[in-house]
């Protein structure tokens, strides 16, 4: 309605001097006229000019006069024409209200206020406050006698009157247009979207969350190896066998059975199923003579080797009991050259701590060939550890019962300013290959390392708690990236 | 990985070379030592920037904690560091270890009775003459018996070392096994006299003794060594007497070694004398003993004989990668502490002789000396000979690889769970007995479970039989997750199985939970026939394939719950949570749940 007059106004006039009129004149709700001139001021339809004006409003006060009468009317009317005695007066009106009127009523010398009795002066009053007020509520002008008056007895005060003048603006039309939020299939098929501006989007806000399935962290990094080691020309073992015997964990690499990594602090031993009940006799048979006595140009470790903890069975404290067996199981047939991987869980009987579980998972890698070397080895492990980033690589090194040599992985950390162990590598002992039946020129260099610790520190991570298990917040699940190992 | 403490100054005198931590820490790396910790750091900075107010008067000992491979015995203290480090180095030729030469007759004798085979079988013994001890080197001697005992002896099980002052001993020694309740001595530390069986309950309470007792407890006879006046060096492997102690003083010292295992005892002995004989008026001397079975049969220790290996150049070479020439490689080897000459073989391959001294027990074969030629060589020096030419496997021939179904086709169900809009979480395989089965109402029932013998806390007692403990207790552990939930799983649980080695197989799992104002088992019903649909199978119009069957399992709300049947057998649960279950795992909200092997897929 409001806007309507106005832009149709506009269209004929060149300016609405003051909205307060022009309201007035409209017959419309000025306030309602003021958000209108605003609103198209915001959208330049229009130039609005502040009108600031001082206007005369009622009190409290004035209002119930205006209402009521003046207090020296009512007290006026309230006496009789005979008169009255004070305390009756005094009785038949607010105690305030005769307060006022008794003095104004004096003042005018409308009242005789004797001993006895107070009584009329005059026979006939006009209560011309009460028209003063009436017309000020009006909205008319009254002459400034009269105001000081009103004003003096705090029956009116003023008040600031805002409102615009206002003229076309930049972007004038007699009509708004309208602006769409989004597009509808209506819109579509109405053709109505010819004829629609669209609303500004807030690209401040937030857009909406989206749902979706995710998969986990840790699952992410493990594809992402996966896709390395195949590309590397690695074959995935088959690591699906938690339960393992000590002989295939330990002995087959050549592992003394003294070795404090067999104590009970350090492995999960099986109280069922408690002993393995097949192993291949010739293969212990050959085991247990180069534990005992060596052979194969080895002293050998010159103890009683002892079925019994050969059978012991045990949760696999590393994958390369799996290794032990692709090995041996290739050994059964004429000699092709390999290259093995496989990343799974393995269990170890240690206290917990932040970077450490029962349970975790080894990433493993391993070339079995004729001539292979320790610059070989040093060769893919700068092949490998590049895809992950990691391309500055130091080799330390290390003791391992079962590879000799030995070399634990430093890799050069920017963030941390610092070399850190990555993993450990090796060449797998002559003792292990050869009671497999491997030819003697054959090698084995392998490596390996954990799939939490590089996940942990390519995402952030402290504890190791928040990254695997139950307690993992699925928030985190929910808005960890993509793992780009292997891809940049 | 044994570590040991060692004093900064004290070691670097020792090595006749001071370093910056950071030179050290770099001669550690090429060694395959590690400079583990630094224990008065602040000193260390000090030092470095005030050197002169510090020449002296610091009484602040630099502490330096080093990390040495477990095969390494001789890398136990500090005299055995500081000796490699120098001969590595090339500041001092490999030392030659003699045992002196004196008859059978006037070497000191150890009697062994035959009652000892039952216990503790084997003695060994050796004497260091005209030693002289300060504190420090005194300390290290007693730390190199606990780092031995701690490491190669098995915590004194397989070996136990006893060392004496021999001055207040009188010779011949015997080694006898007898009833606890007949040795009587005072025992080192002690001022009374015990009796062997009272001295096992007074140790019961001593923290550091306390773990040894159970080598000898429950034998009816205790091991024990005594001297020609019966008086107790030692009740191996618990305590020596108080008597021999050794003390500063001490001029003549006698070693006993007893142990289960001979070859770990040798090595012991030797790692002991050898160490220490540095100190010794005649260096690196040894005075023999002769052990005396009752059998008339007898050993004189200790055995310092080289242990010689032929390597053929070609081998070593061969398996670093690196051209090296014979003489090259000796004197490598020489700064490892193996002795080596070249030996020529009658044709071109040149052979190397290595004498392996009795320091150096981890060499068991030839690559053991393959890897000292390489550790001498330096690892890092390798890479830029052939790091251009890569690894050589298969020989430039095409490889075609196999995928590993397994692998395969779990990725490819977990990225379907995924597209289905559920989460993946990756729960542990150890759990508690209770968590298995009480906790999913199926109390009493671990039959095809297996059972961990050792566990260190009750949440490792057994590996999962389903994966419904993991996804229950990741719900109860993300309550305040914005409703509804949706998880799963694939990964492997063990069950008993008696047609395997082991007697225990994997099984590959897929789960997946609905978690929201109700329970929602539409959902899960309808993503069981959505993975059904994309593994190939049609939905359940087709009753030969699959279907699902009413079942009345107790994890579950009787009347919503059904197994899933695939051709004829029973490979999956679904249903609504059990309201008991939910409280168990402090779930407040319903749950829908399904659990299938996907083993028989592929």
């Amino acid at each position: 309605m409001a806007e309507e007059a106005i832009l149709g106004y506009l269209a004929k006039n060149q300016e609405i001097a003051d909205s307060g009129e022009f309201a007035a004149q409209h017959g419309l709700n000025h306030d309602d006229v003021v958000n209108v001139v605003k609103s198209l001021h915001g959208f330049r339809y229009v130039d609005a000019q502040d009108i600031k004006r001082e206007t005369w409003v009622l009190t409290d006060e004035g209002k119930t006069y205006a209402a009521s009468g003046s207090p020296e009317v009512q007290l006026f009317l309230a006496i009789p024409p005979e008169g009255i005695p004070l305390e009756e007066l005094q009785k038949k009106l607010d105690p305030l209200l005769f307060k006022i009127g008794r003095a104004q009523a004096a003042k005018n010398k409308w009242v005789e206020m004797g001993k006895q009795l107070v009584s009329r002066k005059v026979q006939h009053v006009d209560d011309t406050v009460k028209d003063l007020l009436l017309q000020i509520e009006g909205g008319k002008v009254i002459n400034q006698d009269d105001i000081k008056v009103l004003k003096g007895r705090k029956l009116i005060a003023t008040q600031t009157w805002n409102g615009y003048s206002v003229r076309k603006g930049p972007e004038y039309a007699p009509q708004r247009k309208k602006f769409a939020a989004d597009l509808t299939r209506e819109m579509l098929q109405s053709g109505e979207w010819k004829n629609l501006e669209f609303k500004e989007y807030n690209f401040n806000a937030k857009g909406q969350p989206i749902e979706g399935g995710h998969l986990h962290p840790l699952n992410k990094v493990r594809h992402q190896l996966r896709m390395i080691f195949l590309q590397m020309g690695f074959e995935e073992m088959p690591t699906d066998r938690f339960v393992e015997s000590s002989f295939w964990n330990f002995d087959a690499l050549f592992q003394p059975q003294q070795h404090p990594a067999r104590d009970s602090h350090d492995t999960f031993y099986m109280k069922v199923p408690a002993i393995t009940k097949e192993l291949p006799e010739d293969y212990v048979e050959r085991v247990k003579r180069v534990h005992e006595s060596g052979g194969y140009g080895s002293r050998g470790y010159e103890y009683d080797w002892n079925r019994d903890e050969a059978i012991k069975n045990l949760l696999r404290t590393h994958t390369t009991a799996i290794s032990t067996r692709m090995l041996y199981l290739l050994a059964q047939k004429p000699f092709t050259p390999k290259r093995y991987f496989s990343i799974d869980r393995v269990f170890r009987n240690e206290a917990v701590d932040r970077t450490h579980l029962a349970e975790f998972h080894q990433i493993e890698g391993l070339i079995c060939d004729k001539g292979l070397t320790l610059g070989d080895l040093i060769g893919v492990l700068h092949d490998f550890f590049s895809r992950l980033g990691m391309s500055k690589l130091r080799f330390k090194p290390a003791y391992n019962p079962y590879t000799e040599p030995s070399m634990e992985i430093f890799s050069y950390h920017e963030g941390f300013g610092k070399w850190v162990e990555v993993g450990n590598s090796g060449m797998f002992r002559p003792e292990m290959l050869l009671p497999m039946g491997l030819p003697e020129d054959v090698r084995v260099i392998a490596w390996g390392l954990s799939l939490e610790r590089p996940t942990m520190i390519l995402y952030g991570i402290n504890n190791i708690r928040d990254l695997f298990g139950h307690k993992v917040d699925l928030g985190l699940i929910k808005t960890n990236p993509i793992c780009r190992l292997g891809v940049d | 990985m044994p570590t040991i403490s060692v004093g900064r100054d004290r070691l670097f005198a020792a090595i006749g070379k001071t370093y910056t931590r950071e030179e050290f820490e770099g001669l550690c790396f090429r060694f395959g030592i590690e400079l583990d910790d630094v224990s008065t750091e602040k000193a260390i900075i000090r030092k470095e920037k005030h050197l002169e107010e510090e020449e002296d008067g610091d009484d602040e000992e630099v502490l330096y904690k080093i990390e040495v491979p477990a095969n390494r015995y001789d890398l136990l203290c500090l005299e055995g560091i500081a000796q490699a480090l120098r001969i590595f180095n090339g500041l001092q030729e490999m030392p030659t270890y003699k045992v002196v030469n004196i008859s059978r007759k006037s070497m000191i004798k150890m009697h062994v009775k035959p009652e000892t085979s039952s216990i503790r079988p084997y003695v060994l013994c050796a004497v260091l003459r005209g030693i002289k001890f300060d504190e420090v080197t005194y300390n290290s001697f007693i730390d190199l018996q606990d780092k031995l005992h701690q490491n190669i002896c098995r915590r004194r099980t397989l070996v136990a070392i006893g060392t004496h002052d021999l001055d207040t001993l009188h010779g011949p020694f015997t080694y006898e096994a007898l009833p606890p309740s007949s040795i009587n001595f005072v025992p080192l530390k002690q001022e009374k006299n015990f009796r062997a069986d009272e001295l096992m309950g007074f140790y019961k309470s001593d923290l550091k003794l306390k773990k040894f007792l159970h080598i000898i407890e429950n034998s009816p006879v205790f091991p024990v060594i005594y001297d020609y006046k019966r008086t107790v060096l030692s009740l191996p492997p618990i305590i020596n007497g108080a008597h021999s102690a050794i003390t500063l003083k001490t001029k003549n010292v006698f070693i006993e070694c007893t142990a289960t295992d001979l070859t770990k005892a040798k090595i012991v002995l030797n790692t002991v004398v050898t160490t220490f004989s540095e100190y010794c008026e005649r260096k690196f001397e040894i005075e023999p003993v002769e052990v005396i079975y009752s059998d008339g049969k007898s050993v004189v220790y200790p055995d310092l004989s080289f242990y010689n290996m032929e390597v053929p150049l070609s081998y070593i070479t061969g398996a670093i990668g690196v051209p090296l020439e014979a003489d090259e490689v000796t004197s490598l080897l020489n700064r490892m502490q193996l002795c080596a000459k070249q030996s020529v073989s009658g044709d071109c391959n040149s052979n190397i002789t290595v004498s392996v001294p009795p320091t150096r027990n981890d060499v068991l074969h030839p690559c053991d000396v393959m890897e000292d030629v390489a550790i001498a060589y330096g690892y890092n020096n390798i890479k830029d000979i052939t790091i251009a030419k890569g690894y050589n496997v298969s020989k430039g021939r095409a490889v075609s690889l196999k995928p590993l179904r397994l692998e395969e086709f779990s990725h490819l169900i977990r990225l379907e769970m995924a597209m289905c809009g559920f989460t993946e979480v990756l729960s542990f395989i150890l759990c508690s007995l209770n968590d298995n089965f009480a906790m999913l109402n199926h109390e009493g029932d671990s039959s095809n479970a297996v059972i961990i013998e050792n566990p260190r806390s009750s949440e490792n007692e057994t590996a999962r039989t389903s994966l419904m403990p993991g996804i229950l207790k990741t719900i109860g552990q993300n309550k305040a997750h914005p409703k509804p939930i949706k998880i799963f799983e694939v990964g492997d649980i063990v069950l008993l199985d008696e047609s395997t080695d082991v007697g225990a197989t994997n099984r590959r799992q897929l789960a997946a939970l609905y978690c929201g104002a109700t329970a929602g088992y539409e959902i899960i019903h309808g993503l069981v026939e959505r993975i059904m649909l994309v593994i190939g199978l049609v939905p359940p119009d087709d009753n030969t394939t699959f279907y699902l069957k009413p079942s009345d399992d107790p994890e579950f709300v009787m009347g919503t719950q059904a197994s899933i049947i695939y051709k004829g057998k029973r490979i999956g649960t679904s249903g609504i949570v059990h309201p008991e279950v939910l409280n168990k795992f402090d779930i407040p909200d319903p749950c829908a749940y399904f659990e299938l092997s996907i083993q028989c897929f592929f």
